[in-house]
């Protein structure tokens, strides 16, 4: 029995992070290190504006007076930004005019048919248009000409620089701004691609749109930018995506999504995060340092922030929404899961600000191996947010006994006609259960899947079918081997 | 047919199992009786292989073949089947999804495709009215907030499912009012064929009314130490166990 168990640990640990092929593609990396100079080179390099040029030197001004927080229950290690560089274009080789390559590299083409994700547009999958940001560039952005007859924006974020400024001058920074934090100032000083969507007034985007993000060359940081904005009325269905190569050092990925969410209008934006974990010694992986905020800007608008989150060595990331617009909703569903010596702190926060605004968070936290998983999470309702509610259930499930589960949960309440509900629970896979399962013929790594998976499913259904599919069978085998 | 031959067993560091010898030809029901502690549920514990007890000694073969060399799931493929004592529970995880992990992992140990999803669910439905089973406790986690009558035919509706040769009966009965005993057993002989066998562990009389068994075994300290027919449990329900130790 233990031996066959043993056999599986190891068939699972050789093939367990199947997207951590390489891409050999000659590829433009500026000199690593931050300073003005390398600021204002990616802003060359890009063909900013001025005023865009300035927002980063005033991001990067402001970052140099800053420091690295240590809040997390994390174990952050030293980064040395100036070992790291800040751009890398996979694509330099094959440039056109606005700045996105004529044509793409058929490497390029390969490494996202790997990927599950076909660019040419003829095979592009249908029903959801992608955007693939490889590094700093974003390589293609499919179905982009059939969204924009509806007047539909969705674009890099470096295109809608060029032909959409005032509309990206208008929102950047107005959700996060640079000033918010470390990492947020680090980006905007820094920021390469990302992904831009507009939604025009009573327009419903009729398919998913999404972005893949990959990280492939050596030593380089990906400091992703996405924006967007619905405007009244309007829906949007957004997923993100990420995967990267197997490295022995850890990778930068600092991304700033700002949301802006209009009377009347829905977001609701999906993340299946699978970046490289690191091996099972704790060696490399990605660090994912992340903010992501929505502003609920219009009475009766919603947002809901899903996400699945099975991949990098450290994950830093808090999905917030803030409520002004009265009858506002929003939604944060998670599932999080760490495995060998992954560390996330994750969570959210609900700034409640409108009248009778409302927001429920379910988060699910997995932890197995000797990682460590925590739920961090700030209910704040404002002075004026009459009839404000909030529901919070927060779920812990270990696998094993050397890793570990917290929660963090910040509750502050201004205004006595809130109703403010936490519940929260830690539970265990018991041998019993699994037993079970097997009696019945389920092998062991097979019953893990299926009761994790029956534990996560309240969050897993509100991904979009594709993205739920995939959800699963990456939460089996993120934990495949864990147990026993 | 089932051969266990001169089996030890411990669990916890304690041997329990003291040289158990029973064969069980197809089509014959055993009956297991014995005091609380006996061994009884160690020996059908043994028998479909769960990890916290451990077999010292001995053989059991299945069919012919080495049962103590599989796996648990192994030995679920191979047609054995255990109605637990005590069900245990699995939050989430829905009876359908269950059901359909169990039913096509034996497929897939027998070299046959997955079940399509309308002939699975169609087999739920039939088994359903075959057991009578309440179509709600079908649609909702595995045995979650059951109660205990509820996971007892829960537990004979998996049987219906994976129509397994050989059933293992756990004291099916503790726990169970006369009505729901009726219908759990009444349910089981439905689903029995001319090759089914199975061991029914009891304390009681009442259960063995409505599932006759071919033999009747007492089991103490470890030892079978008596075998009769279908007359032997009613003289135990009079007399209790004193009278065979002597």
């Amino acid at each position: 029995m233990s031996e066959n168990k043993n056999a599986y640990v190891r068939e699972v640990a050789n093939e367990q992070y199947k997207y951590g092929f390489t891409t050999d593609i000659h590829t433009e990396i500026i000199e690593k290190g931050l300073n003005e100079d390398v600021v204002r080179l990616i802003s060359q390099k890009k063909g900013e504006p001025d005023w865009l040029l300035d927002f980063r030197l005033n991001a990067f001004r402001h970052w140099t007076s800053m420091e690295q927080p240590n809040w997390g229950h994390l174990i952050l290690p030293e980064i040395d930004y100036q070992a790291i560089s800040y751009y890398a274009d996979p694509t330099s080789k094959s440039k056109s005019d606005d700045g996105k390559p004529k044509e793409i590299d058929p490497e390029l083409i390969k490494t996202f048919d790997k990927l599950g994700i076909p660019l040419e547009e003829r095979m592009a999958l249908s029903g959801t248009a992608v955007d693939a940001v490889m590094d700093s560039v974003s390589l293609k952005t499919t179905h982009s000409k059939a969204l924009e007859e509806k007047g539909i924006i969705f674009c890099s974020i470096s295109e809608a620089v060029k032909r959409f400024p005032e509309l990206v001058r208008q929102y950047l920074g107005s959700v996060v701004p640079y000033r918010d934090n470390y990492f947020a100032a680090l980006n905007s000083a820094v920021f390469s691609d990302g992904s831009f969507v507009y939604i025009p007034k009573n327009t419903r985007c009729p398919m998913e749109l999404s972005t893949y993000f990959r990280i492939n060359a050596r030593n380089i940081g990906q400091f992703e930018r996405t924006l967007i904005v619905c405007d009244d009325n309007s829906y949007v269905s957004y997923l993100e995506g990420c995967t990267a190569p197997m490295r022995d050092e850890n990778q930068l990925h600092a991304a700033i999504v700002e949301i802006v969410v209009m009377e009347n209008a829905e977001v609701k934006y999906s993340t299946v995060q699978n970046w490289y974990p690191g091996d099972s010694e704790g060696k490399g992986g990605v660090l994912n340092l992340v903010t992501k905020r929505g502003h609920l800007r219009g009475n009766n608008s919603k947002l809901s922030w899903t996400q699945v989150e099975t991949g990098s060595a450290i994950t830093w990331k808090y999905p917030s929404c803030v409520l002004s617009g009265d009858n506002s909703q929003a939604e944060f569903y998670s599932v999080a899961v760490t495995n060998n010596f992954q560390q996330a702190d994750t969570g959210t926060k609900m700034i409640h600000i409108g009248k009778n605004t409302k927001s429920t968070i379910i988060s699910k936290g997995i932890s197995a191996g000797r990682s460590q998983n925590s739920y961090r999470g700030l209910v704040k309702i404002g002075a004026k947010a009459e009839g404000a509610r909030n529901y919070s259930s927060c779920d812990s499930l270990l696998l094993g006994s050397s890793c570990g589960a917290h929660t963090f949960p910040y509750i502050d309440c201004h205004n006595n006609s809130a109703i403010v509900e936490h519940e929260a629970t830690t539970s265990k896979i018991s041998e019993d259960q699994l037993f079970y399962c097997n009696q019945r013929g389920i092998p062991t790594e097979e019953a893990v899947g299926l009761i994790v998976n029956g534990y996560a499913k309240d969050v897993i259904n509100k991904l979009p079918m594709e993205f739920a599919v995939e959800a699963q069978k990456l939460l089996s085998v993120s934990l495949e081997g864990s147990v026993g | 047919m089932l051969e266990i031959k001169n089996l030890h067993a411990r669990v916890e560091g304690k041997e329990i199992l003291k040289g158990v010898d029973l064969t069980i030809r197809d089509g014959e029901i055993h009956a297991l009786m014995g005091t609380n502690g006996a061994g009884k549920s160690t020996l059908s514990n043994v028998i479909v292989g769960n990890p916290k007890y451990e077999v010292t000694e001995g053989s059991i073969t299945f069919n012919g073949k080495d049962l103590l060399a599989m796996t648990p799931e192994q030995r679920s493929h191979e047609g054995v089947f255990m109605s637990f004592q005590l069900p245990v529970e699995i939050p989430g995880v829905s009876m359908t999804n269950f059901m359909r992990a169990a039913v096509n992992a034996r497929r897939e140990a027998l070299g046959q495709e997955p079940l399509k999803s309308t002939d699975f669910l169609k087999l739920m439905r039939d088994t359903q009215k075959l057991v009578d089973i309440d179509k709600k406790l079908v649609s909702r986690s595995v045995n979650e907030g059951f109660s205990g009558g509820e996971k007892k035919r829960n537990e004979i509706f998996q049987m219906a499912m994976l129509q397994p040769t050989f059933c293992i009966l756990d004291e099916t009965d503790s726990g169970l009012d006369v009505d729901a005993l009726r219908v759990v057993a009444e349910g089981f002989n439905r689903l029995r064929t001319t090759q089914t066998s199975a061991l029914v562990i009891t304390h009681y009389q009442r259960l063995l009314d409505y599932i006759r068994p071919d033999f009747i075994h007492v089991l103490l300290e470890g030892r079978i130490v008596k075998t009769a027919g279908a007359e032997l449990a009613k003289e135990i329900e009079d007399r209790g166990f004193d009278w065979i130790k002597e």
